[in-house]
């Protein structure tokens, strides 16, 4: 689904943030990205959505390289992907509900209003639907966010830091919206801090733990 | 699709797709009265044209049969002298045709004055002849000189004649109704396209967040094509009815004059709504460049 060979990535100053990265997400495969706070997570996902180009080395994205795609192609990669920023970006003049059917409106597909009410009730936001974003807290967002990422039942879901401000409860179940996802064969990659939650996924799914750590990535070990 | 059809699609417009643009203040403003004022002044630039070509094309008809010689002379040299006046005009360049006016038109032009049954054959009416010019006409003086030499009692009467530099202006004014229209298009497509560029760089969050959901240029240009299209669309009729309205209660008069000539004829009430019409056009063409610009500049 999403390659990277030998990907270096540098925002401009001396020492590259990122030097060297080889990894494949597999279709159906499902990580965890981990690392301390500016080891360069958000960096790593931008590169895989093509939000960066790398300094250095080659993306691949649905099996093409991703410098050689136009904008258009982008822009259609990009609707088969869900991403959950870690700012969680929505346009403020929408209501909720309408934020997290966006990826369905932009590419011109009918909104299934059952399927967007149940989702909405899934990561708990039925009764925040008609407010406008900046009227909700930071983990509404980011619920929202999660949910704006699935809507489309995307290929690759690429979430950063998808449970940083709900309590443990929300956590548990917004892994488990994830862990569907990927039981229908979706590929998952989850940037996150929070071992708890590595750790409670793993009665669901079997995920590789890829650490990020001083611009250098390693598979980290089962002691997880 | 044709062109037409397109247009028609995107005034009726995507009213999902159109949200996701969120409405601007001063640019939708802008392109209001900018379509207004322009469609406005265009009512009058049309008017003026087909005023002009109106008056051109009747008062250059006219001119072709613009003048007379009239030949008061004692009956016994009225023949005489009749001929002698064909015969110089036969010679004059710049004549096309002289004819003499039989004795019942010559009725026919005094029984207005006169009334009818008038017996014109006992009566000292003067003859008259008519000259028909050709395109580049004759020279007056040149004219009067020879007939005072050859036929003491003829008279030119041309007239009509000052009309002609008349005629050239009216034509003149036309062309320049026509440039003034072509103007006043291109001023408000580049105002239109600066109020597009101007709510584009505004939207730069909105588009970027569009991107990332994985919106095409071709999206985003559309959601702000049909808003630009829509807008100057309205305005351009609002400025068209205005236009039409203050022409129609212009003063009328039924002298052919430039001032009192402006307005519209028959058919031609239907041109003004061609406006609205071609100000969406210039909309949709000055915000869709300026979309696609704008976008290629902003990834
Ligand atoms: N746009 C940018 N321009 C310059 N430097 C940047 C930019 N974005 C990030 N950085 C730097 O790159 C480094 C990695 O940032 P990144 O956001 O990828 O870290 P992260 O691993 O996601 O951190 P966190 O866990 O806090 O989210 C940081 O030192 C940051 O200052
Ligand atoms: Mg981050």
């Amino acid at each position: 689904m999403i390659e990277l060979e030998s990907v270096g990535y540098s925002y401009g100053r001396s020492t590259p943030l990122l030097s060297d990265l080889t990894v494949k997400l597999a279709r159906g495969s499902f990580h965890f990205l981990t690392g301390p706070s500016g080891a360069g997570k958000t960096t790593f996902l931008k590169l895989c959505y093509l939000e960066l180009t790398p300094t250095s080395g080659r993306v691949r994205i649905f099996g093409h390289s991703g410098s050689d795609l136009g904008r258009d192609h982008v822009a259609l990669s990009r609707q088969k992907i869900g991403v959950v920023h870690q700012d969680c970006r929505f346009l403020d003049h929408l209501s909720l509900a309408e934020n997290i059917a966006l990826p369905l409106t932009v590419s011109n597909r009918p909104v299934p209003q059952n399927d967007l009410s149940d989702l909405m009730a899934w990561v708990g936001l039925t009764q925040q639907a008609g407010q406008r974003p900046p009227e909700l807290s930071g983990g509404e967002r980011q619920r929202a966010a999660l949910a704006r990422a699935v809507m489309t039942g995307p290929d690759v879901l690429l979430a950063d830091e998808p449970t940083g401000n709900v309590d443990w409860e929300m956590s548990l179940r917004l892994l488990h919206l994830m862990v569907e996802l990927n039981r229908m064969g979706k590929t998952v990659l989850i940037a996150t801090h929070d071992m708890a939650l590595i750790r409670a996924s793993r009665q669901y799914v079997q995920a590789r733990v890829l650490r990020l750590q001083g611009g250098r990535l390693t598979l980290a070990g089962a002691d997880l | 699709m044709t062109g037409l059809a397109a247009l028609l699609a995107l005034l009726k417009g995507d009213a999902q797709a159109d949200r996701v643009v969120p409405p601007s203040g001063f640019t939708a403003r802008l392109t209001l009265f900018t379509a207004a004022a322009m469609a406005f002044l265009a009512v009058f630039a049309l008017a003026l044209s087909l005023a002009a070509g109106r008056l051109a094309d009747n008062w250059s008809e006219a001119l072709a049969r613009s003048s007379t010689i009239r030949i008061s002379a004692p009956a016994a040299q009225m023949d005489a002298q009749a001929a002698a006046v064909l015969e110089v005009l036969r010679t004059t360049p710049g004549v096309a045709e002289a004819r003499m006016l039989s004795s019942d038109e010559q009725a026919a032009l005094l029984e207005p004055w006169l009334g009818p049954g008038l017996p014109t054959d006992t009566l000292p009416v003067p003859r008259l002849i008519e000259v028909i010019e050709t395109s580049d006409g004759y020279s007056s003086d040149g004219l009067r000189l020879r007939l005072s030499a050859e036929a003491p009692g003829a008279v030119l009467d041309d007239h009509t004649r000052w009309r002609k530099p008349l005629v050239e202006a009216a034509g003149r004014l036309r062309l320049l109704g026509w440039l003034s229209l072509i103007l006043i298009f291109g001023v408000m497509g580049a105002m239109i396209t600066l109020a597009a560029q101007a709510a584009l760089a505004a939207n730069a969050q909105v588009i970027t967040v569009l991107r990332l959901v994985g919106a095409r240029d071709a999206y985003i240009a559309g959601a702000f094509m049909r808003r630009f299209t829509r807008r100057a669309g309205v305005g351009a009729m609002i400025g068209t009815g205005a236009g039409m309205v203050a022409i129609a209660f212009l003063p009328a008069s039924t002298s052919d004059s430039v001032l009192t000539g402006i307005g519209f004829q028959g058919a031609g009430w239907i041109t003004p709504f061609l406006i609205p019409l071609l100000g969406a056009a210039v909309a949709l063409f000055a915000t869709r460049s300026a979309a696609f610009r704008s976008l290629r500049n902003l990834s």
